[in-house]
């Protein structure tokens, strides 16, 4: 009972919110609305009359001076509301499962719309401006960024494929059904010619990254068919744009020439790839600058974002593709910026980006809505059914051909139920719409404004809605749960080298060939001046490895108990998988101890590197247990801090030296100490990694030696140790401390 | 198992494209690249693959190597290693890289996939004892990394250490303190690496193929 009370009482609230939120702005829109008119006779006035009055009457305590604070007091109540409608959507659970959150938004939207609309003022359209340079940048560089690098990689072919010639196959076909459609006498449309046509099918093509994002986001479809469609979606922004322009000036002229023709194709390559240059200079120099940024760590994530809008920018200066530009910069820039910059910055940049493509996605659906509202409208029965209809047929035919074509160059054929989830998903939205908006004012452009709108809404609501139980139905494989193996990453990269030297074997220069060439370049060379101090010859393997130990020591953290390996619900330890013969140390350690050991190696472990390999904003929302371990992480830290009075807010490299006699610890922070100006970063199999590259090949004897340690004064380890430390390694590396050889309590623990 | 003859008909191409499923075109351009590996002689030896450059700057080159001349990956139950090898073998060989073909049932495309992990599950038992044991594995590890630098050492063992004692977790669950878990035995490796999809992943193309199917 109490919680559907709750929730009742919830939604009357959120709903007087919004009302309140509506009535509010609008009030302010027809305050000013008057006053526009006659703003500047008012403000002479005021300043006049505040001067003159000022020696009659009194001093005034409280004023009212709106004029002054409008357009961010709108700006923000705007995005109140969208946030408002984001938090309603979630807090009641069964609606949004059923619709997807873009369609309630948009409905939101016309509800804003309507109920601004009925009180007489003029609601706010979608500028092409704002859109283009304020909303859309945040969701594709978070899209960019966080873009999945191997399966877009391994199926590039397949993209581009979908995105040019499938965008290329849209146009033409759309536009050319639709000029027949309007040579029919009783749509009246004789007016519309094929050239305005064909900029109508350019700018209804293209599939759009907003809506496929927001649709397929909830699905949780599998990798392969999510990249294929978002991809395809990023990639044909380069087509749309020349098609777009090419279109619109062969318009104006009314002619096409065979020099406009091929000129047009010139300038598709120089408009994708010039975008891509401009992506990648700025990617490389924004991490370049990330190396050098360890002097100031607060302005980190802001090199990132700026960079990034930038060479967004910078291409749509030239009128080169900008979001090609956008998502080349993110893809450049982030693995060097990630070696470089600090735990906390990297969480920053997430963080912020996932909240800005939130926000801007939100009110991107809210603003078509009130946009549907506001625009004049010319409303074309045949025109817009044909649209509809002619879209979807192109968008199947194109997918089926297609595929059939590149199934001949695939390994992993698609299947039928895969080109239906492609055809389906092939979602349009607010980038259509805008192209639309900056059409020349005339009677066709409202047209084809409404045609755009119509589809989609159709696009968005029909297929958003239904594909989600079309997927469970016709039992699409899902986004598997992937849950990290070390396993799985040895071998990924030993099948990456396997594969590579059965190439060289056959003699040819196949694409692991290509790959590998790539790889060693960029270690050679490109990783040497971009990735600040040592982490630049650290491999993926090891990266890997310090990430899952960190996952590790955070869920003991959580646990708090002594022997439990938490990712395993096992009894099985390292004590069963070691070499038979090798001391299995007798003696148990002190509970007290035990707990010194694991406080210091969460100490130890907690500076590591995390690589994010997720790009959903939804799977971040599940992602409370890193903010709790985060927490519990600091607040451990800080008492320990305060136990053993060491400064440690500043990213400490150094010093997580407690005073406690344990000289095989020694090693680690001899690791620290050593890079004293980097970013604190993973050394975190640190007892493994010990900077002892002189160490001899030790035979794995088992060694019963108990020869003290003191004799570490030096890195390198004498060769008897090597066994007891190894397994005492290997049981940190675990983070079960294990039970330890040999204390040695007269060894001294030299800093 | 004789070696081919330097100018081969056809005929000769049908028993190896049947036990192997390339097609005559693959057998024909491998028998070409084999010819040029041994200097056209009838068998390669280790030092014919030693001779590829680009072989130099992978860091599993020997096991790579090793697995051409391992008897176990011939098909025909044997065991150890041979010195040197005929075309025949090399095609065999080869042969655990071709991709799966399009119509391949759920049945063979289980056996195709134990096929694939057999043959890495002989790259990492290098003793033919049926079982990885941790020293072998720790090699596996540090040959990965042997090339990114020279402190890897530790490292390399702490994973490898790592990586056993998740293969146990999965594989057995339970274990009292005192039991000793021998090694990965094949069982445990197909399990392990169940979700890896090897059968689309540990594939290669293979030139002049025909663009319908692979098989017959």
């Amino acid at each position: 009972m109490a919680p559907i009370q709750r929730s009742s009482t919830l939604r009357l609230t959120g709903l007087l919110c919004l009302l309140f939120l509506v009535f509010f702005s609008h009030g302010f829109a027809s305050h000013d609305a008057v006053s526009e008119k006659s703003s500047e006779t008012i403000q002479e006035d005021s300043r006049s009359q505040a001067n003159s009055t000022a020696h009659k009457k009194t001093f005034p305590v409280l004023s009212f001076n709106y004029e002054h604070v409008r357009t961010p007091f709108e700006i923000s109540l705007w995005i109140l509301l969208a946030l408002f409608m984001k938090l309603g959507f979630h807090i009641i659970p069964t609606v949004s499962h059923i619709v997807p959150e873009s369609c309630l938004l948009i409905f939101v939207g016309l509800l804003v719309g309507g109920i601004i609309k009925a009180t007489g003022e003029q609601p706010p359209v979608l500028d092409s401006n704002l859109f283009f340079l304020y909303l859309l940048p945040p969701i594709i560089l978070d899209a960019g960024y966080f873009l999945p690098m191997r399966p877009f990689t391994e199926n590039i072919g397949t993209i581009l494929m979908f995105a040019v010639m499938g965008t290329l196959w849209n146009v033409f076909f759309i536009g050319g059904m639709m000029y027949a459609v309007c040579q029919i006498d009783a749509a009246k449309l004789a007016h519309v010619d094929l050239l305005s046509c064909l900029l109508f099918g350019s700018i209804i093509s293209a599939v759009d990254p907003v809506s496929v994002l927001a649709v397929f986001e909830e699905i949780h479809i599998n990798e392969l068919l999510h990249i294929l469609v978002f991809g395809e979606s990023l990639l044909n922004d380069a087509v749309t744009v020349v098609l777009y322009h090419l279109f619109k000036e062969f318009a104006h002229e009314q002619a096409i020439t065979v020099t406009g023709a091929v000129l047009g194709v010139i300038s598709f390559f120089v408009v994708s790839l010039g975008g891509v240059m401009v992506g990648v200079i700025y990617g490389i120099v924004g991490a370049f600058t990330s190396r050098f940024t360890s002097y100031s760590r607060v302005i980190e994530p802001l090199f990132v974002f700026l960079y990034s809008y930038m060479a967004y920018l910078s291409a749509e200066i030239f009128h080169l593709s900008g979001i090609m530009s956008l998502i080349a910069c993110g893809v450049i820039m982030r693995p060097y910026v990630e070696a470089n910059i600090s735990h906390k910055s990297y969480t920053t940049v997430k963080y912020f980006l996932k909240m800005w493509s939130s926000v801007s996605d939100t009110l991107i659906f809210i603003f078509l809505g009130v946009s549907t509202v506001a625009g004049p409208h010319t409303w074309n029965w045949i025109f817009v059914i044909f649209t509809v209809i002619f879209c979807l047929v192109s968008r199947v035919l194109g997918v089926i051909g297609l595929t059939a074509f590149i199934n001949k160059f695939r390994i992993v054929k698609l299947t039928k139920k895969d080109q239906f989830i492609i055809a389906y998903g092939g979602l349009r939205g607010a980038i259509a719409f805008s192209l639309g908006f900056l059409l020349n004012n005339n009677e066709i452009k409202n047209l084809f404004l409404t045609a755009i709108i119509t589809v989609i809404f159709f696009t968005v609501f029909v297929q958003g809605m239904t594909i989600r139980p079309l997927v469970e139905l016709l039992a699409v494989k899902k986004k598997k749960e992937s849950k990290e193996s070390i396993n799985e990453e040895i071998h990924t990269q030993f099948l990456d080298h396997l594969l590579t030297g059965i190439e060289d074997i056959c003699g040819h220069y196949g694409h692991h060939h290509w790959k590998d060439k790539l790889n060693r370049f960029n270690k050679t060379y490109v990783k040497r001046w971009l990735i600040a101090g040592e982490r630049s010859t650290e491999p993926q393997l090891i990266s890997f490895y310090n990430k899952m130990e960190l996952k590790q020591a955070m869920m003991m953290v959580e646990s708090g108990s002594a022997a439990k390996l938490p990712t395993i619900v096992s009894t099985v330890s390292i004590r069963n998988v070691q070499a038979k013969g090798s001391p299995k140390p007798s003696r148990a350690i002190s509970k007290s101890r035990e707990e010194e050991i694991r406080r210091v190696l969460r100490a130890n472990l907690q500076n590591t590197r995390q690589r994010l390999r997720s790009y959903s904003r939804y799977e971040l929302l599940n992602d409370a247990l890193e903010d709790d371990i985060s927490e519990a992480r600091f607040r451990k830290q800080k008492e320990m801090e305060r136990r053993m009075s060491h400064y440690l807010t500043v990213p400490a490299n150094r010093q997580e030296t407690p005073p406690v006699r344990k000289v095989f610890f020694q090693p680690e922070h001899k690791v620290y100490t050593y890079d004293d100006s980097e970013s604190p970063r993973g050394r975190a199999s640190p007892s493994c990694a010990d900077d002892v590259s002189e160490l001899k090949e030790t035979p794995e004897k088992p060694d019963q030696s108990s020869t003290p340690r003191a004799n570490r004064d030096a890195e390198l380890k004498p060769k008897e140790q090597d066994d007891q430390g190894d397994q005492l390694k290997v049981s940190r590396c675990l983070s079960d401390p294990g039970p330890n050889p040999e204390d040695d309590e007269d060894s001294t623990f030299l800093p | 198992m004789g070696a081919l003859q330097s100018s081969p008909g056809r005929p000769e191409y049908s028993d190896l494209a049947e036990k192997t499923g390339f097609s005559f075109e693959q057998i024909g351009v491998l028998h070409k690249r084999f010819k040029q590996l041994s200097h056209n002689e009838e068998t390669l030896q280790r030092d014919n693959f030693n001779e590829i450059d680009d072989l130099a700057f992978n860091p599993i080159r020997a096991q790579i190597i090793e697995a051409f001349f391992d008897r176990r990956n011939f098909h025909q139950n044997g065991a150890g290693k041979v010195q040197e090898i005929g075309f025949e073998e090399f095609v065999v060989v080869m042969s655990h890289f071709r991709p799966p073909s399009a119509d391949m049932t759920e049945e063979q495309r289980g056996k195709t996939r134990r096929e694939k992990l057999r043959f890495l599950f002989n790259m990492h038992d290098t003793d033919n004892d049926g079982t990885i044991t941790l020293e072998e594995y720790r090699h596996v590890v540090e040959e990965l990394l042997s090339r990114s630098g020279t402190l890897e050492k530790e490292t390399a063992k702490c994973i490898a250490d790592a990586a056993m004692l998740e293969v146990a977790s999965i594989s057995v669950g339970h274990m009292e303190p005192d039991e000793f878990y021998e090694g990965i035995t094949f069982e445990h490796f197909l399990k392990l690496l169940e979700r890896f999809e090897i059968e689309s992943r540990m594939t290669i193309r293979f030139l002049n193929m025909d663009t319908t199917t692979l098989c017959k």
